[in-house]
């Protein structure tokens, strides 16, 4: 049984139409990125899927009911790592335990494990604003996770950062999202099939127009190599041009 | 630098001193028109050691922290109120720019009128005044805050209560502590001019018994420096809760 099932989802802001009629399941544990031009939706349905915006028609299931804002079973990234400047990066972490009741002191220690997970364990102390932008975004990544989603959805989450720091983050993501399924919403290619078990692209008109397999189950080393492998070289050409007919429709 | 710095106002204050020390009694100006700082100095610490200043003190001291912690409170309670609801905001903030445009000191014999000339007609004028101030900035504080940081809080499942207690207000704090700063020192504002109003102890009655009857100018300026010292006490008083919230929120 699928952790999320969305069938036959439209989205207008107004007159505007962003998606239209589209259809997604995603399994326990699998990655799935979604491609698309700007103003095609990507960003509209992680929303959607997150509760956050209600959907004009069709349905969002997780875990077989309704999709509601504020479900601990999923955790989300946004564009921006929005950390709240006048907390501590723990008690950033602590912050969505602590909203669900949690006590402080058993809040502190979920948080610390889950900011050692992302490789933040020496941040717990600082403030938001003295830390890198690489730092915050995997603390933000690490306040996502802390309540143990079964489903992870990624806007973008590392679009601001610089390509090193990306790159990084790319490379371990598949491995910090500890088993919980993920939706990741980019405009990147590269990273797409990094991180995902499939990648779909969303055309203009709000539907999935292509669905080409990614990298995600190869072992972390060789997902660079197989990138550049004349068999991933392929994959990024047809997502290309993919995404290019689709921005040019 | 920074030690120079420092010394730079004081240096300041000590040079204006003794021109006006030295000003006054070259020129030989009457005491009773402009009195030496030395004069002034001798007669704030003779009104302190005679219990004169002391009895007018408290009462002032008393109207201000009264009215200003109830007109702070009940500032703080409207405009968190009409920050949150837009409804609320639309009806009410007409007529709360209205009453702000209405000089408050000019209620004062109103207040006098409805609550007789002790105590509570100035605690009234002085949390009027502070109210104002207070609720405005709150409201624009709480109005303002990121979306992303209020769409943060709703995919955290965080309850309307929630994300005012862990967003709204710390992000709004510098916003409303801004008003408060300006409260307290419209606070001694509201007290010495509701003393004038009537009454029978207070700096502003103090004020008034020192230009009239006792016909004392080194007292009316001790006075002035009295008040001076309360307003300064009660704007250290905010910035020394503001240093204590941002430790305890952070």
């Amino acid at each position: 049984m699928p952790i999320l099932h969305v069938e036959g989802l439209s989205h207008s802001y107004g007159e505007r139409h962003v998606l239209r009629n589209l259809s997604l399941a995603i399994a326990a544990g699998e990655s799935v990125a979604l491609l698309g031009p700007n103003g095609s939706g990507k960003s509209t349905l992680l929303r959607l899927v997150a509760g956050l915006l209600t959907p004009t028609a069709g349905r969002v299931a997780l875990v077989g009911s309704v999709a509601a804002a504020g479900r601990p079973e999923v955790g989300i990234v946004f564009q921006e790592s929005r950390l709240l400047p006048w907390r501590t990066v723990l008690r950033n972490v602590t912050l969505p335990l602590e909203l669900s009741g949690e006590s402080l002191p058993s809040a502190r220690t979920t948080a610390e494990a889950a900011l050692k997970r992302v490789g933040a364990g020496g941040l717990l102390d600082r403030n938001p604003a003295e830390i890198s932008g690489g730092e915050r975004g995997r603390v933000a990544l690490a306040r996502a996770l802390v309540r143990q989603p079964s489903l992870l959805l990624l806007d973008e989450p590392f679009a601001a950062l610089d390509a090193i720091t990306r790159a990084r983050l790319d490379d371990e993501l598949p491995e910090l999202a500890a088993g919980a399924a993920t939706l990741l919403v980019t405009h990147d290619v590269a990273e797409a099939l990094l991180v995902a078990d499939r990648v779909l692209m969303l055309g203009a008109d709000g539907a999935i127009h292509l669905e080409v397999p990614g990298l995600r189950s190869l072992p972390s080393a060789d997902r660079r190599a197989a990138l550049l492998s004349p068999d991933g070289a392929a994959r990024q050409t047809r997502l290309y041009a993919a995404l290019d007919s689709v921005a040019h429709a | 630098m920074r030690r120079l710095s420092q010394l730079t106002p004081v240096a300041v204050a000590a040079l204006l001193l003794a021109a006006w020390e030295f000003g006054v009694r070259a020129a030989a100006v009457p005491q009773f028109i402009l009195p030496a700082p030395s004069v002034i100095a001798v007669r704030f610490a003779e009104a302190w050691a005679d219990g004169t200043m002391l009895r007018h003190l408290v009462p002032t001291v008393t109207e201000v922290t009264v009215g200003g912690l109830l007109g702070g409170a009940l500032g703080l309670l409207i405009g968190v109120t009409l920050g949150l609801s837009g409804s609320a905001r639309r009806v009410v903030s007409p007529y709360l720019v209205a009453a702000q445009s209405t000089p408050i000191l000019a209620l004062g014999p109103v207040l006098v009128l409805w609550l007789g000339p002790g105590l509570a007609a100035k605690v009234a004028v002085c949390a009027l005044i502070t109210l104002f101030p207070v609720a405005i900035s709150t409201l624009v504080a709480v109005r303002d805050v990121d979306a992303g940081t209020l769409e943060l809080m709703r995919s955290l499942g965080a309850t309307r209560w929630q994300s005012l207690r862990y967003a709204r207000l710390p992000a709004a704090r510098s916003g409303i502590l801004a008003g408060a700063r300006v409260a307290a020192t419209l606070a001694v504002v509201g007290a010495i001019v509701g003393e004038w109003l009537g009454g029978t102890a207070g700096l502003g009655v103090l004020l008034n018994l020192a230009r009239g009857s006792l016909f004392d100018t080194p007292l009316l300026f001790a006075d002035l420096l009295q008040i001076a010292i309360v307003g300064v006490s009660a704007y250290g008083l905010v910035l020394f809760a503001e240093r204590v919230l941002s430790k305890k929120i952070a």
